[in-house]
């Protein structure tokens, strides 16, 4: 099976086949980049500190019908500002200390726009897809709740902006 | 008509359940639903300001209105990546 360019899965990330999936558009790819000059990835990987806290281990949970359209409208959002094709893979259940949370390809003629529409691929994945974390730490647990998701905040997107330094 | 709920992350274990059904009236809202639960689940009202919502999954607002077998999810602010 092709590697699908959004995706929520429990299965273990692999970056090398999300690179192939987005260096290798079809030929029916709306806007015919090309071979790309550069590509740029974005790992995610689960910490073993958070807050002073020694984690043992993190369970990801999302709604996984609207974290797919979350990652099609900041994929639509990315390619509107730059010329670029985006792979974005994120992963559920329970992650050990070490595995990768998440996986961000971007594909571009050139280096630039590729480092830019990465970072702010990730800022937004931050602010807009509806995913959890549940810490497991030693001493307790806990949910860790970062931004309220409301994807027409423009505020939010003018902060992932720039943080992207577009 | 009926609703089914969807809680997730603290919410869903403030509410000890993920997915229910919950009678609403003609002309019900989003945050209609959301009250009919914070009366159920007192601890949600600490959610009042950040929680974001989406019916049939595609994110909403809470004055959206409702209709019968619509899917309304409840979302505590997120912490992906």
């Amino acid at each position: 099976m092709p590697t699908p360019l959004y995706s929520v899965t429990t299965d273990p990330l692999d970056l090398a086949a999300l690179v192939g999936a987005v260096t290798a558009p079809p030929s029916d790819a709306p806007i015919d980049l090309g071979v790309p000059g550069a590509v740029t990835s974005f790992v995610g990987l689960v910490r073993g500190e958070n807050a002073g806290r020694r984690v043992l281990r993190l369970e990801y949970e999302g709604y996984e019908p609207l974290a797919l359209r979350a990652f099609e409208r900041i994929g639509a959002e990315t390619t509107e500002r730059w010329q670029v094709r985006i792979g974005l893979h994120h992963r559920l259940g329970t992650l050990e200390i070490g595995e990768a949370s998440v996986v961000i390809v971007v594909a571009s003629p050139h280096r630039a726009n590729a480092f830019a529409a990465c970072r702010y691929i990730i800022e937004r994945v931050k602010q807009i897809a509806p995913i959890w974390k549940h810490e497991f730490f030693v001493g307790g647990d806990v949910w860790i709740e970062g931004a309220t998701a409301h994807p027409e905040d423009e505020v939010a997107r003018q902060d992932a902006l720039k943080l992207s330094c577009a | 008509m009926r609703v089914t709920v969807r809680l997730f992350a603290r919410l869903r274990d403030i509410a000890g359940a993920g997915e229910f059904e919950r009678p609403v009236h003609d002309g019900a809202t989003v945050r209609h639903v959301w009250e009919t639960l914070v009366g159920e689940f007192e601890e949600l009202r600490a959610y009042d300001v950040s929680i974001s919502t989406a019916v049939n999954a595609e994110y909403s607002q809470m004055d959206a209105p409702v209709a019968d077998g619509d899917e309304v999810a409840f979302l505590p602010p997120v912490s992906g990546g």
